[in-house]
């Protein structure tokens, strides 16, 4: 029995318990006495009965039969071959998998199995051996009879819970209570998925980042001026490559600051517009369009540096430069422009919040003693909301430090120290998507660099955005 | 008195108007104005240059250029020592590109013996026909002798020429369309036998190393999956979560944590998210890659901040008044949030998950490092199955040296905003038909 197929019996299991506790309660008549529940939450209590252990049970179960299945056949392919074999037991088992298709009892050699297995459209690793045909077979009869017991023991547990549970009604019990106090725990263990996930982010990146400064020390790495993961030499020792931090960083602040600079006087431009000028009309058309560029993802702004702003300037340079294009296709221009549009809608958003949270008598006292609008925005209005504009600076500079689809199409991939913008540079997020897309081996420094730089990433932008909200909370509070 | 005083203050002496720099102060008003508008203009002008640019790229790759032509299934020509009886592999290796090449060329009125014209027939139809026309015969193996009109898609390089991007007047050694082709093309398309149109194959075909016969089918799927894992994870974890923080919870340290880490989460870049993903789900749970279910896992983790955040103050703006009167009814503290709290802040529930999962959709980055840049010709059957998705395949496109990849790249990105459009234009609306002012 699959444990699928024993959960969904457990399942049918527990819905009888739902009907025979809601009926009984119905049945059960107190005299005088109200019952405490309504017959509903003494079906669900039964029904929770039945299903919360068997669940576990079963979950429990098929976690250590695998694991028992898993060190039984390594334990047999060691016999075998006399030495530790990983990889020969990770066969056996795709073979036992396969197998598992055939109706009839596999035959003895490979030469006979594949020509079967090939009719189901079914291919093994070439270097499949005869001799893993009968572990296969024993780990596929293990798999079955711990499948049958486990799912048995399921079936039992489910239906001593559900007589439990039915046996229970009576017109004292407290089943609203019992089953209100699960639900409560389930919502509880449901809020703690976000702790769980940091963690989860900070433990997995750690791990991967302690086993590559097993390799390279954390120095060269932080302060390494040269990135060259040398991908050819992986795992052959001796040249190791260098991975230095400074080139790839300096890009990513670089294009960041680029953008910053298209992003910001013009998203804030925009918000004081907006604020301030614009008509009830113009700002009901304009907004939802400055919302839609926002909606837009990041990899369409992506090609569209790639396939047309990039080319375009490339040939306006020339034209200019008479022949020579002294931009690049690819270059900190190109992508920090558009990584600016994309983050006009972030800045214009944040700080139309924070303008129009300005109290109103401010703005009437500066316009009555005279002050022109443009005026009152620029000395009174902005220096009111300067903390909360600095705040919402951070957060969108965080946003473009951790943008990875623009830059990874428009930025380029050489890891170049350079401070002409027209020409290429690399960031943090484009090599992590480098290391770590195509074939990869899991131990070599040339992927678990990825996990280093994105704990740096991690940090980095964890920093601005605590910093940001700080400021954002405490301007907040000012005018409240 | 007043007579005096009036004559004293002659008008001529009166001192002329105190320049106070009015005309400036107006004029830099004019300026500030029209910075706004300068702000505004540019943004919106991006928007405009970037949609008409992808659109003009794009939409050509709705039409597709098929031939229709009568083809003969000649049995001397598939199988010419008649031993399909005996052994039916015969039907599927036989020569079908010389089938569809003599159709070609009987249409044409080429003499089959004419080796450098027929020569120059290649390149007209896609190799698609080959599989096309063994998939037929196999199917009905009674076609055999018979002549049966078939459509075929013309190659790459005729769909471009046929849809008029390819420059004719560059040399003919340096373009992929020669001269003789562009003037079958013609006479085909007089007749009316080479027709554009509408592409059903973008929507349906898998990964293709040949443009006129890849499409977004399985990247759909693959989309479809993840969406449906992260309506399903996010909106029920989200919506308990929220439940528990913004109804339950007590003040305390825990509840203090987890609210500035799901304000944090939200702003972790999407690509840690897929470093997660790598490390836990299938490094460590050894769950497949390339598969939807890790990357529908992954994309609820990084949705779940998004549907919290809209949940809570969704169940914020409901007024306490309901609360009140439900619990002074007799309701408990659970029964009151799922009678009546959760169900007057649904309409704000769904739209922030809409809006999370159009975000989702959208969403490229993790999905790179989990996998999903993966040449994937078969659709997944389940969630555990090899899948791309959308954002994705337009990313491998992109990569693709061809030309006619660009277009159905464009394409692929039309298909995408029209899927995002509807689904904002859904939570407008959602917003809009329900929304309650309290």
């Amino acid at each position: 029995m699959s444990p699928y197929i024993a959960f969904a019996l457990v399942i049918a299991v527990g819905l009888l318990a739902c009907f025979a506790g809601a009926f009984r309660a119905r049945a059960v008549d107190g005299g005088s006495i109200k019952a405490h529940s309504r017959p509903q939450y003494h079906g669900a209590w039964a029904m929770l009965l039945a299903l919360l252990p068997a669940t576990a049970f079963l979950i429990v179960w098929s976690i250590g039969s695998n694991a028992f299945i898993d060190k039984h056949v390594e334990q047999a392919v060691v016999n075998h071959s006399g030495e530790s074999a990983r990889i020969d037991s990770m066969m056996v088992k795709s073979l036992a998998r396969a197998v598992r298709v055939l109706d009839k009892a596999p035959p003895a050699t490979m030469a006979e199995l594949s020509p079967l297995l090939a009719q189901k459209n079914i291919t093994l690793a070439p270097n499949t051996v005869d001799y893993m045909i009968p572990i296969a077979v024993e780990a596929n009869s293990l798999t079955r009879q711990l499948g049958w017991t486990g799912g048995l023991i399921a079936l039992a547990i489910a239906g001593l819970g559900a007589v439990w549970g039915v046996r229970q009604v009576a017109v004292r019990q407290r089943a609203r209570d019992k089953v209100e106090r699960i639900m409560l725990g389930a919502l509880f263990s449901a809020s703690t998925i976000a702790i769980l996930t940091t963690i989860g982010i900070v433990l997995s990146m750690l791990f991967q980042t302690i086993a590559f400064f097993g390799d390279v020390s954390p120095w060269s790495f932080l302060f390494g001026t040269v990135w060259d993961p040398r991908f050819a030499a992986a795992g052959s020792g001796g040249s190791q490559g260098q991975f230095g931090l400074i080139p790839l960083l300096a890009g990513t602040l670089y294009i960041a600051f680029v953008a910053l600079l298209v992003a910001v006087p013009i998203g804030l431009m925009s918000a004081v517009y907006m604020a301030e000028y614009a008509s009830s009309r113009v700002r009901s058309l304009v907004k939802p369009a400055l919302e839609l560029l926002a909606g837009i993802p990041t990899i369409v702004y992506g090609i569209f540096a790639l396939v047309t702003l990039g080319p375009w300037l490339r040939d306006i340079s020339a034209a200019l430069a008479g022949g020579y294009p002294f931009i690049q296709a690819q270059s900190i221009l190109t992508a920090g422009l558009v990584m600016g549009v994309m983050l006009i809608p972030v800045v214009s958003s944040l700080s139309d919040d924070i303008i129009t949270a300005v109290p109103q008598a401010m703005r009437d006292g500066s316009l009555g003693l005279g002050a022109t609008r443009s005026e009152t925005v620029k000395r009174v209005i902005l220096p009111a909301a300067l903390p909360g504009i600095v705040g919402a600076v951070l957060l969108t500079a965080s946003r473009a430090i951790g943008e990875t689809m623009i830059v990874v199409l428009a930025a380029g991939v050489a890891a170049n120290l350079t401070a002409n913008p027209f020409e290429a540079m690399t960031t943090i997020t484009v090599k992590i998507v480098n290391q770590l897309t195509g074939d990869l081996e899991f131990n070599s420094p040339q992927t678990l660099v990825a996990f280093a730089l994105g704990i740096t990433l991690f940090f980095v932008t964890l920093a601005m955005n605590v910093l940001a909200l700080a400021i954002v909370r405490k301007y907040r509070e000012q005018y409240e | 008195m007043t007579d005096i005083a009036a004559t004293a203050l002659p008008v001529a002496s009166r001192p002329s108007r105190r320049d106070i720099g009015l005309k400036k102060r107006y004029a830099a008003e004019a300026r500030f104005r029209m910075y706004g508008i300068a702000a505004i203009t540019f943004g919106l002008m991006f928007l405009a240059i970037m949609l008409g640019s992808i659109v003009s790229k794009g939409y050509t790759a709705f039409w597709q250029t098929t031939i229709t032509l009568p083809v003969t299934f000649d049995p001397a020509l598939i199988d010419p020592q008649d031993k399909r009886a005996s052994d039916p592999s015969v039907l599927v290796k036989a020569n079908y590109d010389k089938i569809a090449q003599q159709a070609l060329a009987a249409k044409l009125g080429i003499n089959p013996g004419d080796k450098s014209m027929m020569a120059r027939l290649k390149g007209i139809l896609s190799d698609s026909g080959r599989i096309q026309l063994r998939d037929m015969l196999v199917a009905d193996p009674s076609l055999m002798g018979r002549t049966v009109e078939v459509s075929i898609l013309a190659s790459a390089n005729m769909d471009s020429a046929f849809k008029g991007q390819i420059d004719l007047s560059v040399p003919e050694a340096r373009r992929k369309v020669k001269d003789q082709q562009v003037t079958w093309m013609n006479q085909l398309a007089a007749e009316g036998v080479l027709t554009k149109q509408f592409n059903t194959g973008l929507f349906t075909f898998g990964a293709s190393s040949r443009p006129e016969t890849s499409g977004l089918g399985v990247a759909i799927a693959g989309s479809l999956y993840m969406m449906g894992i992260v309506l399903v994870l996010a909106l029920l974890i989200g919506v308990a979560a929220s439940i528990y923080l913004e109804e339950f919870a007590a003040k305390s340290r825990l509840t203090d944590l987890i609210e500035v880490n799901i304000n944090n989460l939200a702003a972790v870049p999407s690509i840690v998210f897929g470093l997660l993903g790598l490390a836990v789900f299938i490094n460590f749970l050894g769950m497949p890659r390339s598969a939807a279910v890790v990357g529908g896992i992954t994309l609820s983790l990084m949705t779940l901040p998004t549907i919290i955040i809209a949940t809570r103050a969704a169940l914020a703006a409901v007024p306490p008044s309901i609360r009140q009167a439900a619990l002074g009814l007799g309701a408990s503290r659970m029964q009151m949030v799922f009678h009546h709290v959760l169900p007057l802040a649904m309409p704000g529930i769904l739209t922030g998950t809409i809006i999370g999962l159009a975000r989702a959709l959208g969403e490229t980055a993790p999905l790179l490092l989990i996998g999903m840049v993966a040449f994937v010709a078969d659709y997944p059957a389940t969630p555990l199955d090899p899948a791309t998705a959308l954002p994705v395949q337009i990313y491998m496109w992109a990569n693709e040296a061809e030309r006619a990849f660009v277009e159905r790249m464009s394409g692929a990105i039309i298909i995408l905003l029209v899927f995002l459009m509807a689904m904002n234009l859904t939570a407008i609306l959602l917003r809009r038909k329900f929304e309650r002012r309290w």
